[in-house]
């Protein structure tokens, strides 16, 4: 069976050979368009006047376009029509699309776009989260928030309390591929659109509001996109409604995508919180109430934030059954890029905030930080003791993995030696320190929107035996269509060479959801394998009828069919269906079942069930500088009964490194005026190569999902980014070996930061 | 002008290339060779890298800053390219896949072709090979695994054999000197003209910068502007000696020196960019600047066949204004043999391929228990690179011990009021600077001061 082998990413060859297909890659007619966008120059205001005739006159410009020349409808936003495409007069950010330009090259495009003269009435801007409040600048009408008994109460109550309030900064996606998207006319006005996109169905529709027509008329393709981690969810329609309006009206291929600066100034990042809080507990350390207040960063448009800030608040507990919580969250609307989904949607910035507490409480009683966490854990469903075992929203937590994953990190990682031999050391260093530090994670898994709980698939089976794959998830790099190859490949018991995985297509399968909350392999796994059980059962039907033998007896395996003693190779078995004039094309469809939510009151289960992981990190620091490295990582990671492991553990060392990136050196500085000041990667530090840990151990927790998903799998996008925490904290545990204070460390916890922080821990300043 | 090069073994011969034509673009938008990606067109992502063969080697080169002028005579290689005439895949191709080192696939041709070159020239030193190539998807593990898995694989015959017969340069004509000599004289008669060096600085002119440059005089083919010199009291670098080249040169006198270049932009800009391109820039944040004023370097200016020298720090005169002449050019920079106690501290967020909040460095001749000289200079501290006067003369004649540190770390914010910027705050650089002198006597007294030091 192909499910569970360490089979490598489908297209791994096409990747180290270059000829992996994306949407810049794709040859055009040499007619092509390409376009850009003129960006605003400032973060607020009004356009009193846009003088494009340099623009028009510039080499190679086609054409340019306001919003007055769009046919229908100005706007790109996933959510409340509050995004236009092209600026209606009023500018919201300092790099909004103003005006569209369509050239014969890209250079031209992008020559052209930088000559536009605009003038402006500018208005003071909202650029901080202090600043929206003071305003009551926001989405939503006020706070949402989420309570489980009286916090206040039970904090007042508690014999010791510790408070503060820490900056969380936001994140750049920096998929290596930039925004680009495709567009080529077809007849009647129809349009073919190839993005790089988690969402076609997405893009389809915005498309079609562009275009003023129905779905019907566009057709989306997405065969992959060179990453994706949530900026491609809706980040994307701009440019793809931008093609299509510009192919309609031209009759022209266009193309767009983004520079790279451009990319950074235009579109959406991660939500940067401020996170305040208050946390009473016992001698022993635990939890008796806790309160957060988490002002949300939102940015200029509604964008996606309102569930992203509820995964935040569902994420505030993180693997903590706490008596008494209460968590109010404010969505604060700024004049900066609009904040979007990324990898973990809200998850991380929750969790955060609970990681700061414990390590807090911790510091504050002087025990040991893993202890006062085991100490606060959820029960395991094998030896529960609370008379509650539920989240703050109210969901009984009945899968309960980390334990037993605890212990068994602690174990394999050393962790109580080389605690000892750390402090042993720092005893015996002033300038340089070393740091350690556990963080458990658990993540719940659904979309909280809960009718996205859907997928479909579209599986044919050739005469030859072939089979031809599709489904609504999409590839950004997270091995998802080798995954569901595998699924479909030990359904119909065959080897992978017989699997073709194609481009998801809007028109094979419609009305899909983005491929996102990590539910890619739990969603389209699932509907794939009941595309394919429908087709088992067709074959089979027919066969055994041929075969005098019962259908529930036919077995497919070792790439044949089983009926009764016969063997016959599947490409047999297919051609004999086909003769026999058996349909070998099925849909499939799946919802997850068990979800009940209810976002305004803060209850019910949003969760299938959850994910599972936990990090151990070490790390050095400098008192001079602040510099500091990462030396040494284990990690153990639950994604159930593996569907790839190779995959899996892939997922697993990227994303930790991508966590520890936004809690550490990627720092985004917007200046007073609202530019993004880090807007190439000469200034934003992703992780280079050096920078993951000398010591990196990544194991996977031998278990299997309580709940019945596609082969008792778990989903593994977003979870393990969360391990990253545990950097941050090692980070704290080795600033905090320079005095007496609590570090009190902000994110990202850049070179500067520690050094604040280590002043501030042994000096006072 | 009309240039001859090798592509993937093949030879090409462009009449009338446009000198400041990329050959990213060229490979994508007019060759059709998909396979190299953009990923940021400034030289910080690696997803362009290609290998170039010429005279000094095979090398990985980020083609997003390569104008096609500069590939005369030489031999490239990219992704479509590493893999052999028959299909047969190169080694490393073949280990990515094994070691699952790809994930999304966008910054694997580029990972692949630094890979190949270090793997062609037996380098190990894998993080500062990769150093250049961003990855946001795999956490860089299973990349590392794979080329460790192909140290010991034998390089295969294509790639060994890459720059045997590389292809004679066409006529490029003046603005293509191929000695000092006509560059003296093309440039004396042309003063107005772009010097492109490395072009790691002037690449970004043209792509992000969206400039047109003309006229334009090419450096790469000065054989003698590359030479190094050391003799028993000099060290003379020409100003076309690559940051790779120089760090091979001063790593056995100076070793901090070394380790800075190692840590100074990335191996593919590094095998591109010049000292005398960073020197003559005047960025207040170049690296090379200040380590050469610490060491007492003299800067070498010709123009036609006049040639002067001054004291490096005397060159940069005031932001963007240095003491060169229209139509002078940077020939060389020396610098003295002498007692190796130099020390340079490059700070940044990154610890690879990142531009320094702060770079200092660091002279202190200490006899018999007391400083008789002091050269200390900082990058990133000021509009220019520049010395720490005040701090100098506090240690001047003083005994070098904690004491005078200390008290000479008081006069920092007489010689610097640095600026708060994205990299840095303005109480960071100068704070931390002054620390950097208490780092230094640590370091000289042979304590371990940096993070790097430290192993789990
Ligand atoms: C990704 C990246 C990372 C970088 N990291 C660093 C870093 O860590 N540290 C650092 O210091 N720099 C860094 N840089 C900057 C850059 O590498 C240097 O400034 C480089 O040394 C410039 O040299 P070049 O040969 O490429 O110059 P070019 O780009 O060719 O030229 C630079 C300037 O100098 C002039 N010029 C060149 N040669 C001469 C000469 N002989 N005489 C007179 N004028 C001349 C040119 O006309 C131009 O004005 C980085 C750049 C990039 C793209
Ligand atoms: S495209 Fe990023 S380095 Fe060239
Ligand atoms: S595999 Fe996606 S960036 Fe490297």
């Amino acid at each position: 069976m192909s499910v569970a082998k360490p089979l490598p990413h489908d297209a791994a060859k096409l990747h180290v050979t270059g000829t992996a297909r994306y949407i810049d890659d794709i040859p055009v007619p040499a007619d092509c368009l390409h376009l850009a966008f003129g960006l605003s120059t400032i973060a607020k205001g009004r356009i009193t006047a846009m003088d494009l005739d340099a623009v028009r006159n510039s080499p190679g410009v086609v054409d340019v376009l306001t919003a007055d020349d769009l046919p229908a409808e100005n706007d790109v936003s996933p959510s409340i029509h509050d995004e236009p495409l092209l600026s209606d007069g009023s500018v919201h950010y300092l790099g909004q699309p103003l005006f569209l330009v369509a050239a014969t090259s890209h250079r031209a495009a992008r020559v052209a776009a930088s000559k536009g003269d605009v003038t402006y009435d500018e208005e003071e801007a909202l650029l901080t989260v202090e600043a929206a409040l003071q305003a009551n600048s926001r989405f939503e009408d006020g706070p949402r928030i989420y309570s489980k008994g009286d916090a206040a109460a039970a904090i007042d109550g508690a014999a010791r309390m510790v408070e503060g309030s820490f900056d969380l900064g936001g994140q750049e996606h920096f998929y290596l591929e930039s925004q680009a998207a495709m567009a080529m006319p077809q007849e009647s006005g129809d349009v073919l659109v190839a993005s790089s996109t988690q969402h076609p169905t997405e893009i389809q529709h915005k498309v079609a509001d562009g275009l003023g027509v129905p779905m019907h008329s566009v057709r989306v393709e997405t065969r992959r996109m060179g990453g994706g981690f949530g900026g491609k969810e809706s980040q994307g329609n701009a440019l793809a409604v931008s093609c299509a309006i510009v192919a309609v009206k031209t009759g022209r291929a266009a193309k767009m995508r983004y520079d790279r600066d451009d990319d950074m100034v235009i579109t959406g990042k991660r939500h940067a919180f401020k996170i305040s809080y208050r946390a009473g507990f016992d001698e022993e350390g635990h939890l008796q109430g806790v309160e957060f207040l988490h002002l949300v960063n939102c940015g200029w448009a509604q964008d996606l934030s309102l569930p992203v800030a509820d995964r935040a608040m569902l994420h505030a507990d993180n693997a903590y059954a706490i008596p008494a919580i209460r968590i109010e969250s404010h969505r604060l609307k700024t004049n900066l890029q609009s904040f979007t989904a990324y990898r973990g949607f809200g998850g991380p910035q929750g969790m955060v905030g609970i990681e700061r507490v414990m390590d807090h409480v911790a510091h504050d009683l002087g025990i040991d930080p893993v202890e006062l966490r085991k100490r606060n854990y959820y029960d395991a469903p094998d030896n529960r003791v609370r008379a509650d075992n539920t989240t703050p929203y109210g969901q009984e937590v009945i899968d309960f993995e980390l334990h037993g994953m605890t212990d068994k990190l602690l174990d394999t990682s050393n962790y109580a030696t080389r605690k000892a031999e750390i402090a042993e050391w720092n005893a015996k260093n002033d300038r340089l320190k070393r740091g350690i530090a556990f963080s458990p994670v658990k993540f719940g898994i659904s979309f909280t929107l809960t009718h996205l709980n859907q997928a479909g698939a579209l599986v044919h089976i050739y005469q030859d035996g072939s089979v031809h794959l599709n489904h609504g998830g999409t590839e950004m790099g997270q091995g998802l269509f080798q995954k569901v190859a595998q699924v479909a490949a030990s359904r119909f018991g065959i080897g992978m060479h017989l699997v073709k995985i194609t481009a998801t297509d809007t028109a094979k399968v419609p009305n899909t959801s983005a491929t996102a909350a990590s539910s890619g392999a739990d969603l389209n796994g699932m509907a794939v394998k009941v595309a394919c059980d429908t087709l088992r059962d067709r074959m089979a039907a027919y066969l055994s009828e041929q075969h005098q033998c019962d259908a529930a007896s036919v077995r497919f395996e070792g790439g044949n069919v089983h009926v009764g003693e016969n063997v016959i190779p599947f490409e047999k078995a297919a051609a004999q269906c086909y003769q026999g004039r058996i349909s070998l094309s099925a849909t499939g469809f799946y919802k997850t079942p068990k979800l009940k939510w209810d976002r305004i009151k803060g209850e019910g289960r949003p969760f299938f069930y959850f994910s599972y992981g936990a990090a151990i990190t070490e790390v050095v620091t400098d008192k001079l500088t602040g510099e500091y490295r990462i030396l040494r990582t284990d990690i153990l990671h639950d994604a159930g009964a593996t569907l790839n492991p190779v995959l899996d553990i892939g997922q697993v060392e990227g994303a930790y490194v991508q966590g520890a990136g936004w809690l550490t050196t990627e720092e985004l500085v917007w200046n007073d005026k609202g530019r993004l000041a880090t807007h190439a990667p000469s200034t934003y530090k992703i992780p280079a190569c050096s920078d993951r840990p000398d010591v990196f151990n990544v194991d996977l927790w031998d278990g299997k999902n309580r709940e019945d998903t596609i082969y008792r799998s778990k989903a593994v996008g977003e979870p393990p980014f969360n391990l990253g925490i545990s950097a941050w904290l090692a980070l704290s545990d080795a600033v905090g070996a320079y005095g007496d204070a609590y570090p009190a460390i902000n994110a990202p916890a850049t070179s500067e930061e520690v050094w604040r922080s280590i002043r501030r821990v042994s000096d006072g300043v | 002008m009309t240039i001859t090069f090798h592509l993937n073994g093949e030879e090409v011969t462009l009449p009338q290339v446009a000198s400041t034509a990329t050959l990213l673009d060229w490979l994508r938008e007019e060759r059709g060779l998909k396979g190299t990606k953009e990923g940021c067109n400034e030289g910080d992502c690696g997803a362009c890298t290609v290998m170039v063969t010429d005279d000094g080697g095979s090398k990985s080169l980020n083609s997003c800053l390569l104008f096609l002028p500069q590939l005369n005579g030489k031999s490239v290689r990219t992704v479509e390219g590493a893999a052999g005439p028959d299909g047969e895949l190169h080694p490393v191709q073949d280990a990515m896949i094994e070691h699952h080192g790809s994930q999304c696939g966008f910054c694997t041709p580029g990972f692949v072709m630094s890979m190949v070159a270090a793997h062609k020239n037996g380098a190990t030193d894998h993080d500062d090979q990769l150093a250049g190539n961003l990855c946001r998807c795999t956490g860089y593990a299973p990349i590392i695994r794979a080329a460790e898995a192909v140290e010991e694989q034998p390089v295969p015959v294509w790639i060994e054999n890459e720059g045997g017969d590389l292809p004679a340069p066409a006529d490029a004509g003046a603005f293509s000197p191929r000695s000092g000599n006509e560059l003296a004289k093309v440039y004396a008669d042309n003063p107005d003209a772009v010097l492109v060096a490395g072009a790691t600085d002037v690449a970004l002119w043209v792509t992000k910068g969206l400039r047109q440059l003309d006229p334009v005089i090419f450096l790469d083919g000065c054989a003698d502007l590359k030479e190094i010199e050391i003799t028993d009291d000099r060290v003379r670098l020409g100003a076309m000696v690559d940051m790779n080249r120089m760090r091979d040169a001063v790593a056995p006198l100076h070793a901090s020196y070394g380790e800075m270049i190692r840590r100074y932009a990335s191996q593919p800009v590094r095998n591109a960019a010049t000292v005398g391109g960073n020197i003559a820039n005047g960025s207040p944040i170049g690296d090379n600047p200040p380590a050469l004023i610490a060491l007492g370097a003299t800067l070498h200016l010709r123009k036609g066949d006049t040639r002067r020298e001054l004291p490096i720090e005397d060159f940069f005169i005031a932001y963007g204004k240095q003491d060169r002449e229209p139509g002078e050019f940077v020939e060389a920079v020396s610098f003295p043999r002498q007692t190796d106690v130099f020390r340079s501290y490059k700070i940044s967020k990154r610890f690879d391929q990142d531009i320094s909040a702060v770079c200092g460095c660091f002279n202190v001749i200490v006899e018999n228990g007391a400083v008789t000289d002091a050269r200390i200079a900082f990058g990133g501290m000021a509009a220019t690179p520049k010395r720490a006067a005040h701090v100098e003369a506090a240690l001047l004649g003083k005994a070098w011990d904690l004491a005078s540190v200390k008290t000479a770390m008081g006069e920092f914010a007489k010689d610097f009021s640095p600026l708060t910027d994205m990299r840095a705050s303005a109480e960071y650089r100068l704070q931390t600077a002054a620390a950097l002198l208490e780092r230094y006597y640590a370091d000289v007294n042979g304590e371990e001061v940096s993070v790097l030091e430290i192993s789990a």
